[in-house]
């Protein structure tokens, strides 16, 4: 046998058969009933939402369980009911009571009671989530009534403001008949495939690939859901998520999944629109943390200095594009009930910050240098890297050597949280409806070493710290808002942490969805209203 | 053939040790890089309080020394146990085997690929090496080899998925479409298309040059000159005479290639959205899931191994000359 001409043969009857393949039909996409493509870039490991309140986690789940209230533009304090209808705080701040809906069905067509409700609070929320842990802390008992009334007793006072803020984020309701008796609940297997009361069923999960949610023909709401089916299509490449709503093959992408950088062109395409609500409620916070261990960082004037070198307008404008809004303090624009504007400012002036560094007693050395810090950006955000790199220039003006560290996650959370091995790190931190949730900790002493978004910079201010104890438990609504707004205010002078930009995301969508983004959560909410025009 | 069985028993027991410096050193590798899986996953949930962070760590497992975390991996792998996946929370087989199919799939037409189509362009460059041909396939086929694979992956996307809409942007095979059999492979080949292209496009370089050199150097050959003295044409010549000798190399690098596109697969399969093996290891390290990644790289390892002994054995058998001297040794 000839090896050679055998070879050869091969090869050309492998050409052959690469042409063919090459030679199929064009491109024309199936479209069955109305079925949502949705973008998804991460697989969350734990998909219960009342175990895990994030946000990548409510995306998909919140289809498929409810909380008792979610968030909304127009309802009263921001709340639209869900499974729950009416809801009240006793004025001691001792209880807690939750009027629920009737005639709601699991997915498994048994009832959903208030001791869905009890079980939840008691065996998930308080024990296993992490915002629940929190939120939950002094919870004692909860009574049950009657079948559709369930009464939160607390152990210490505490305020229903709190309770009713956290809401849309920390009480999705699991049913006990899944979990009860499950020795670990936060391992168990039916974390992965839920069973809830909401507008989804969960059908569905092929790793790397989708997970496929179908039509609650049961579902309470009126002609609700107007769906049959949501995809949600795992696409770790943004820039292929921009391709993939191009073509057709996906019809929806949240949370900035399209990058800002391609907005300006897509927003251009013909059939396709941007939303940039929808996310009052859910608002990230551009933040510079400080490490106060550093000798020069601890000295207040240095941290006006910075404050006072970052060109908000410009951070704005270039790395937001637009799509953003620049900072005042600790607690966000778009959280009227809390936000107070009448704190000490620092507008851009490179003068003044030069001014103040040489009266804190760093004088430029010949080189025109102060000192020399180490800057880690947060990887998680583009946004952040970039300010990362902004903030280098922004502080070489002010005659401060900072040296970039980029580290992965894990690596990041580790050096900041953990080793506090940084002097300046830009965080994305969250604002989620109330103070209490996750903004204080970052102000507060006290937080032990690796806990990520939390006050790691060695800060300390008897003042402060006192403030926050006193608001965490005032239960009068009123006397409670004040402190807040007065902690803004000690915030802003002291600048433990300096706040640059609040921002959103984007929702890029096809034209023919139809009801994207009418609530401030709008991203994780139900979607129990979204159509699809054919 | 005696030969080529003596010499795959050598290789197979060779590989034994190899394995075992891959699983040590990928294992601390990972130890090395800082933060845990714990990290990681507080992190993407957007934090939580310090209990919650030592349970964490408690149920991943990450509370012993190093030392004894490897202890108890290599332990259970001799009994051909890979562990459990602490990021997916599933037995790493089943990841494993779930993801590659995909990434086989994947690598082995790009590498058939740039194979058959590097080798046939690189026959007409070399049968005419310095012709104007030559110059315009060599420098086009180096201005290839520099684009950035993921860069070529968008820019197909673009053209053919968003443009033309020949293609999918991404996936391994249509939605929830119940096809089966042949309807489904069809479906599968339409979906790879492209992600192919991109990964074969750019190592097609690589088989052209080696061909186009080979086949030059072997004009200057003395056989060649006989075989034109004999009379033969100029086509008969290049094909059966210069090209033939000049494939041999090829074999070779058909091997190193494989090899190499198991990692550049991890770009071409993030950009294409195709659950593959290389975008697991990509979520191991960012997850810091040391018995995951330690399992990639072990079957990554027993891969290449596989490879480059069936080019080994191809070897053996194409030239007479191979293995004879090592199996006196």
């Amino acid at each position: 046998m000839n090896p050679i001409s055998h070879s050869r043969r091969t090869l050309l009857k492998g050409s052959a058969l690469l042409l063919a393949s090459t030679a199929l039909p064009p491109f024309a996409w199936a479209q069955s009933g109305s079925r949502l493509v949705v973008a998804a870039d991460s697989e969350p490991r734990n998909l219960n939402p009342a175990i895990v309140a994030s946000n990548g986690v409510f995306f998909i789940a919140s289809k498929v369980i409810e909380p008792l209230a979610e968030a909304s533009f127009d309802g009263k304090d921001g709340l639209a009911p869900r499974l729950a209808t009416a809801w009240e705080g006793s004025d001691d701040g001792l209880s807690a009571t939750f009027r629920l809906r009737e005639g709601v069905k699991w997915h498994d067509g048994k009832p959903f009671t208030s001791a869905d409700v009890a079980f939840s609070a008691l065996q998930v929320w308080k024990p296993l989530q992490n915002l629940g842990r929190l939120v939950f802390a002094n919870l004692e008992a909860v009574e049950t009534p009657d079948e559709h009334t369930a009464v939160f007793r607390f152990a210490k006072p505490t305020p229903f403001q709190l309770i009713r803020n956290a809401l849309p984020v920390v009480s999705s309701v699991v049913a006990k008949h899944i979990f009860e008796g499950v020795a670990d609940i936060a391992a168990s297997d039916a974390n992965n495939k839920l069973v809830g009361t909401g507008p989804f069923r969960f059908a569905e999960h092929r790793p790397g690939e989708y997970y496929r949610l179908e039509r609650n023909p049961d579902y309470w709401g009126e002609g609700e859901p107007k769906l049959d089916e949501i995809i949600f299509r795992v696409l770790p490449d943004r820039a292929a998520a921009a391709g993939a709503l191009e073509a057709g093959e996906i019809q929806l992408a949240a949370f900035s999944q399209v990058p800002l950088t391609d907005l300006n062109r897509i927003s251009k395409v013909p059939g396709i629109e941007v939303y940039s609500k929808g996310y009052e409620a859910l608002t990230y916070q551009l933040a510079v943390e400080i490490n106060h261990r550093r000798t020069e960082l601890a000295n207040v004037k240095v941290r006006q200095a910075i404050a006072h070198a970052i060109d908000r307008d410009f951070v704005v404008r270039t790395i937001f594009l637009g799509y953003a809004e620049t900072a005042t303090g600790i607690v966000p624009k778009n959280a009227p009930e809390f936000y107070n504007g009448d704190v000490p400012l620092y507008p851009f002036d490179v003068e003044k910050a030069n001014a103040l560094l040489d009266e804190a007693g760093y004088p430029r050395k010949d080189g025109g240098n102060r000192f020399s810090l180490r800057l880690l950006p947060a990887p998680y955000f583009t946004e952040t890297r970039q300010f990362g790199d902004y903030l280098r220039q922004a502080l070489a003006a002010i005659g401060i050597d900072a040296a970039i560290v980029n580290n992965d996650s894990a690596a990041h959370q580790k050096a900041v949280y953990t080793d506090h091995d940084f002097d300046l790190a830009v965080a994305p931190t969250v604002f989620r409806g109330d103070p209490a949730i996750s903004t204080t900790i970052l102000v507060r002493s006290g937080t032990p070493a690796g806990v990520p978004f939390s006050n790691q910079g060695g800060y300390e201010n008897k003042e402060i710290d006192a403030l926050i104890d006193k608001a965490g438990e005032t239960v009068d609504t009123a006397e409670r808002t004040e402190l807040y707004k007065r902690l803004q205010v000690l915030v802003a002078e002291d600048l433990p942490i300096i706040n640059v930009a609040d921002w959103g995301f984007i929702t890029v969508a096809s034209s023919k969805v139809k009801n994207v983004s009418n609530n401030p959560r709008w991203a994780v909410s139900n979607w129990a209203d979204t159509e699809l025009q054919a | 053939m005696n030969r080529a069985l003596r010499l795959l028993r050598r290789r197979l027991v060779s590989s034994i040790p190899v394995l075992l410096i891959v699983i040590v050193g990928a294992f601390f590798l990972l130890e090395l890089a800082p933060g845990d899986a714990a990290d990681a996953y507080l992190l993407s949930i957007g934090g939580g309080d310090p209990a919650l962070v030592q349970a964490l760590r408690q149920s991943y497992g990450l509370e012993g020394s190093a030392g004894a975390r490897l202890w108890l991996y290599l332990t259970s792998l001799a009994r051909l146990d890979l562990g459990w996946s602490v990021i997916f929370n599933r037995p790493i087989s089943d990841l494993i085997l779930e993801r590659l199919p995909n990434t086989l799939w994947l690598m082995g037409s790009a590498v058939a690929l740039s194979f058959t189509v590097g080798s046939l362009l690189g026959i007409v460059a070399g049968s005419k090496p310095g012709s104007w041909g030559d110059r315009l396939l060599s420098t086009g086929s180096l201005a290839l080899y520099a684009v950035p694979s993921f860069w070529l992956g968008l820019v197909l996307i673009v053209l053919f998925s968003v443009q033309l809409r020949w293609f999918p942007t991404s996936g391994i095979e249509t939605i929830a479409s119940g096809k089966e059999g042949l309807a489904r492979a069809r479906d599968i080949a339409w979906h790879l298309a492209l992600p192919v292209a991109a990964l074969g496009f750019i190592y097609l370089a690589l088989f052209l040059r080696m061909m186009r050199t080979g086949m030059a150097e072997a004009w200057r050959q003395d056989y060649a000159l006989a075989a034109r003295a004999r009379g033969l044409g100029h086509r008969r010549i290049a094909v059966f005479h210069i090209a033939r000798n000049a494939l041999l190399p090829l074999v070779t690098m058909l091997g190193l290639q494989a090899a190499s596109m198991l990692g550049g697969s991890v770009v071409i399969e993030s950009v294409f959205a195709i659950p593959g093996f290389g975008r697991l290891a990509h979520e191991a390290v960012a997850g810091r899931d040391a018995p995951l990644l330690t399992g990639i790289i072990l079957v990554s390892a027993v891969l290449v191994i596989l490879v480059n002994l069936a080019v080994d054995m191809a070897y053996a058998l194409l030239d007479p000359r191979v293995g004879a001297n090592e199996v006196a040794a």
